[in-house]
């Protein structure tokens, strides 16, 4: 199995896991906000934004969002993937034994 | 006026050894070689005397036996019961469903013919 | 030699290369060496088709005109994968554990399998994908033109509306041609397209080099650096960027919608999808994939207007830079880029489409054309390839007349965000089916209808151009003068950009009308059932039944099955269940669960609709209980899951006194044929012997024979004493093989020659036809030749002697499998009754009551004789006639004692 089991004594590190899921839900509503929200308040009319401030921005943001998603990533964390392996399609190597 | 024979038997050898015999003694020897329409041919062919096997393709021996005797025209009709399992079971079997006579295989011909007299002569 | 010789040279090559690649995958993936092909990277790789010609070229339009507004197309996706964790992982856990086929079998099985949403969300989908097919082609022939242009030997303007016609053509029958050839080989859309995805993972490396090469081209060699070149970004017409918020808010969603919704994409994400963790690498290697895709968009928009003419098309800068700059070998690169994107596109789209028209469309008409349903005559298997084979050509097909109508231009342009829009129609059913246990099918149903009307009315047809659907008028003053139904400002609100006004409208009545519908209608059973399935799925994955067996016939279920999984599949999948049932043979009793993962499978090939249908036919009326009732309105997981423990319990139960039933029959069974054993010794000796005794008297005692009388006795005795021999033969042979006290004398050779020995010595005289393969037979084995012949002949000569069609036909079938050799000899009389398929290996049993000679014994011994080489003697059911299937190891591994 991919997961510690979930009540061990490892009490600690099982806690700071599921905090770090929660940010790994969170990821996206920060990247809506960041992303979509902060350039809806920006110089609007007749001047408009620095269109490279605004890519600075942008793209700074966008690139925090794939690093951070990727350390969650490489954390593991998605709590229920197969908990009891229930039915599932069988893999083309398991069809014909026999 | 001779007497005819129904051989109801599915192997050709036997079938064919029996007629030779009785033949040579004067019968008329009919031949049948399922079980499936045994009854109908024994009606039809209305014999003297029947020789029936007891392992017959599509119907068992006793199967047509216990019919034959249920009718009210075959009901005294002679029959030799001819089998090739000789254990006592199959003769208490043949006796209760009415045989005239019950032979095992292999026979001598010399049983057979005058088996098949004493019948006659009944 | 001109640039636009080469460049055609360089495309060609650059196509055979694509069609080596997914033909070596295919071959990789065949020897079941694949696990690279398996790898998170191929699978983030073949996602980026959501990065098509339109994102290729006209992103850097797009920021021409207006500024960083492109971004919104890549944020959406980008921030749906980033949140994978809330809606994607269970999109892919529901496609992968209801082997769902596409965004239409999906949202029809979610709704209690029906087959009028999957039809409406089909066509909604082709409606939406054909202009898009036409934009890719248009991108093709737009940029062979601009090379066309930059080539000082082409003749200017020579034909130019006959030759990009043929152009488009031609990639259209080319493209049709390759996803014919790799997307429909195997006909379950669960088992992976490798060949395309691994094409596709070639062309998004390509397109992604290409779009870079360009940028870093433009920003260090054309710009002088990176600080240089945002300094000229904003001394450009581009420097101010003046927002339409409400674009920029309602694009990032629409293209999060898309990015769920289109068919292509559903087909990458979830159908390919065959590792679900996959999704973890995707989750930011996917963000990461159109950044880099957009990063270098916005100098390369500024050094084109900058450095070509006014008035040149936008669009296609990322060619014409580098080509005014002379730098034919980068443009040559960045077309390959672009026709990567267009080409990659066009194959999954098509693919998408063509199971869901196939499966949803043809198959149901052709089944009800049938009539029996499952019953039919004939191949399923190949109608449904044949079907989705027509679809794909004509979905290439639509494309390019699409193409031709509409002359390309500039009205084909803006069709990209149109064509979302469309699709984000699917968004509310979708969503709300899976995180929403009160949706109903006909809240679905209403929310497509009236979102997709209002989108059609609002957007496509306006789309195609004004007057050429729609008339000036009604775009300006309503349909019959009806103010508030005008295109562009339904219900008097005007002023909102055209996009976002569709959108809006469109959105919010789907998910009202999805909404209200749903609360105030009641969903059926079967609707409860697939809802709590789909909303639950992390839940309880042990899935409620949707059948109850016990009537259905194992036998017919086989025979459907093998029609449409194919045989090998199908026998593979009932034998499967028959040892997890603990029972022995093909046939699994038809229990529930049984059922319900055979209707799974088959879902795989023609969708659950169909599949379900087709189960129902022969297991016949009700489908849902009292008891899945219940299951459905227990509300809370633990009860759930007690239950679901119980189930397990007495399935458990149920399965020990399963096994101990069959094991009691065939020790009853086996007791009684001991006894009888004796009696048929007794027989089988005394029958040739009463014979022999009764001629062997008469030659004796009866004078005046014949001479002929005298042979014709003689040779009956003769006769008779050798089948006595043979007799004797068979069960001393029997009776070795039974201790295990044979000795093997193994040579190696071919299967052909023991086959031809088999059939040379079985055959003599006689009306069977025997039908080989010699192809398939030239397998080296090493086993006992005499031994494995003597099964064959068996075989045969059963066949010659029991197959009682008028003209006797034996097929000799030879396959290798999981490294076993397999021989199917099936005839085409009437079989064998299920009821004798455990006995008929027994000793002295006979199939009916026919004298053909034997004693009985054939049987018995070739399963000896098998089990002695290592492999296996079997009934095959559901063949037609009666079948026997040999399997021997390909490496000996045989039982020595």
């Amino acid at each position: 199995m991919v997961d510690v089991p979930r009540q061990v004594f490892l009490d600690h590190r099982t806690y700071r896991r599921r905090r770090l899921a929660d940010l790994a839900r969170v990821l996206p509503v920060i990247g809506m906000v960041l992303l979509l929200m902060v350039p809806l308040f920006w110089v609007q009319g007749a001047g408009g934004t620095v269109t490279s401030h605004a890519i600075l921005w942008l793209f700074g943001v966008w690139a925090g969002l794939v690093v951070l998603a990727a350390w969650l990533a490489s954390r593991r964390l998605e709590p229920e993937v197969d908990p009891k392996s229930g039915p599932r399609p069988l893999l083309s190597d398991e069809r014909g034994r026999g | 006026m001779s007497k005819t024979v129904l051989v109801i038997e599915d192997e050709p050898n036997i079938s064919e050894a029996i007629g030779f015999i009785l033949s040579r003694d004067g019968w008329r020897v009919a031949n049948h070689f399922n079980g499936v329409d045994a009854v109908e041919a024994v009606r039809t062919r209305n014999p003297d005397l029947v020789i029936l096997d007891v392992m017959l393709p599509g119907r068992s021996g006793y199967d047509i036996l216990q019919e034959l005797r249920a009718s009210a025209t075959t009901a005294d009709l002679p029959v030799l019961l001819l089998t090739a399992r000789g254990q006592s079971k199959d003769r208490e079997l043949a006796e209760s469903y009415g045989a005239s006579r019950f032979m095992t295989k292999p026979f001598s011909n010399a049983e057979v013919l005058e088996a098949v007299r004493d019948l006659a002569r009944d | 030699m001109g640039s636009l010789n080469v460049l055609i040279v360089v495309c060609l090559s650059y196509v055979a290369a694509l069609f080596a690649v997914a033909f070596a995958a295919e071959r990789v993936a065949l020897r079941g060496r694949a696990h690279w092909l398996h790898s998170p990277l191929v699978y983030t790789l073949s996602l980026s088709i959501y990065c098509t010609a339109w994102t290729f070229y006209g992103a850097v339009g797009n920021a021409a005109r207006s500024g960083l507004e492109y971004l919104t197309i890549y944020i959406g996706p980008s921030l749906v994968m980033i949140g994978w964790l809330w809606g994607v992982r269970k999109v892919v856990r529901i496609g992968r554990s209801q082997r769902i086929t596409s965004v239409a079998d999906l949202i029809s099985s979610r709704y209690g399998k029906s087959n009028l949403l999957a039809v409406l969300v089909t066509i909604l989908a082709v409606v939406g994908t054909t202009p898009y097919i036409a934009l890719q082609l248009q991108s093709v022939v737009e940029s062979f033109a601009s090379f066309a242009a930059a080539d000082p030997e082409s003749v200017p303007g020579a034909g130019r509306g006959g030759d990009s016609a043929s152009t488009a053509l031609w990639v259209a029958a080319g493209l049709a041609f390759f996803t014919v050839l790799f997307g429909t080989r195997n006909l379950d859309a669960n088992e992976r397209h490798h060949g395309v995805v691994m094409a596709i993972a070639v062309e998004a490396v390509v397109k992604l080099v290409a779009l870079l090469a360009v940028g870093i081209f433009v920003v260090w060699g054309v710009g002088g650096g990176v600080s240089e070149t945002l300094a000229r970004i904003d001394a450009s017409q581009l420097g101010h960027w003046q927002m339409a918020s409400s674009r920029w808010s309602g694009l990032i969603f629409l293209s999060a919608a898309a990015f769920l919704c289109l068919p292509r994409m559903f087909q990458v994400l979830v159908v390919e999808n065959d590792n679900e963790t996959h999704l973890r690498t995707a989750s930011w290697a996917f963000p990461a994939y159109v950044m880099l895709m957009s990063l270098f968009v916005v100098p390369i928009a500024v050094t084109g207007l900058e450095l070509l003419p006014a008035g040149s098309n936008p669009d296609l800068f990322v060619l014409t830079v580098p080509l005014s700059q002379g730098r034919e070998g980068l443009a040559t690169l960045s077309f390959l880029g672009g026709f990567s994107s267009a080409t990659s596109m066009v194959i999954v789209a098509s693919i998408a489409l063509s199971t869901m028209v196939s499966n949803h469309v043809v198959m149901p008409i052709w089944l009800r054309a049938h009539g029996g349903g499952a019953t039919v005559s004939g191949d399923v298997r190949n109608v449904v390839l044949l079907a989705r084979r027509l679809s794909i050509v004509g979905v290439l097909l639509l494309g390019y007349f699409y193409y031709r109508v509409s002359g390309g231009g500039a009205a084909l342009a803006s069709i990209g965000l149109i064509s979302f829009s469309g699709v984000a129609q699917f968004l509310p059913a979708l969503l709300g089916g899976i995180f929403w246990r009160g949706a109903t099918r006909l809240g679905a149903l209403s929310g497509l209808i009236v979102g997709s009307a209002i989108w059609l009315w609002s957007l496509f047809l306006p789309s195609v151009g004004t007057g050429v659907i729609l008339p000036a008028s009604v775009l300006e003053f309503g349909p019959f003068g009806m103010w508030w139904l005008r295109p562009h400002g339904l219900f008097g609100i005007t002023g909102l950009d055209p996009l976002i006004h569709g959108v809006f409208w469109s959105m919010l009545c789907n998910t009202t009308a999805f909404f209200l519908v749903s609360v105030f209608t009641f969903p059926s059973p079967m609707e409860r059932l697939q809802g709590a399935q789909f909303v639950n799925v992390f839940a309880h994955s042990t899935a409620p039944q949707g059948w109850q067996g016990g009537a259905a016939q194992s036998e017919d279920l086989m025979i459907m099955a093998q029609r449409i999984l194919g045989a090998g599949q199908a026998q593979a999948l009932f034998q499967d269940e028959a040892r997890r049932q603990g029972l022995a043979g093909f046939l699994p009793e038809p229990s529930a669960g049984f059922l319900q993962r055979l209707e799974r499978e088959l879902s795989g090939s023609v969708g659950a609709a169909t599949a379900h249908a087709m189960v129902g036919q022969i297991v016949g009326g009700a489908s849902v209980s009292v008891e899945e009732l219940m299951a459905v309105a227990d509300e809370t997981a633990q009860i759930m899951e007690y239950s679901s423990q119980l189930e397990t319990k007495s399935e458990e139960l149920a399965r020990s006194a399963r096994q101990l039933r069959a094991v009691n029959e065939k020790l009853t069974q086996i007791s009684v044929q001991k006894d009888a054993f004796l009696s048929q010794i007794s027989h089988e000796l005394r029958t040739p012997m009463t014979s022999v005794r009764a001629f062997s008297e008469i030659l004796r005692d009866t004078d005046g024979l014949t001479g002929a009388e005298r042979a014709k006795y003689a040779s009956i005795i003769h006769d008779e004493a050798l089948r006595l021999t043979r007799l004797l033969d068979d069960l001393l042979d029997l009776s070795v093989l039974e201790n295990g006290q044979v000795s093997l004398n193994i040579r190696s050779g071919t299967l052909a020659e023991v086959l031809d020995r088999a059939v040379s010595t079985a055959v003599q005289g006689g009306r069977l036809t025997i039908l080989r393969e010699p192809d398939n037979e030239m397998i080296a084995i090493e086993t006992d030749f005499d031994r494995l012949a003597q099964v064959f002949i068996n075989l045969i000569a059963n066949a010659q002697k029991y197959c009682d069609a008028a003209d006797p036909v034996l097929t000799l079938a030879v396959q290798r499998r999981d490294g076993l050799i397999i021989v199917d000899f099936i005839d085409n009389g009437s079989g064998i009754d299920a009821d004798m398929h455990g006995l008929i290996f027994e000793k002295f049993s006979r199939v009916g009551h026919h004298k053909a000679g034997g004693a009985g014994l054939g049987l018995a011994i070739c399963r000896e004789v098998m089990a002695r080489l290592g492999g296996a003697v079997a009934y095959l059911p559901g063949q037609g006639g009666a079948a026997f299937r040999v399997s021997l190891p390909e490496k000996p591994a045989i039982a020595t004692q």
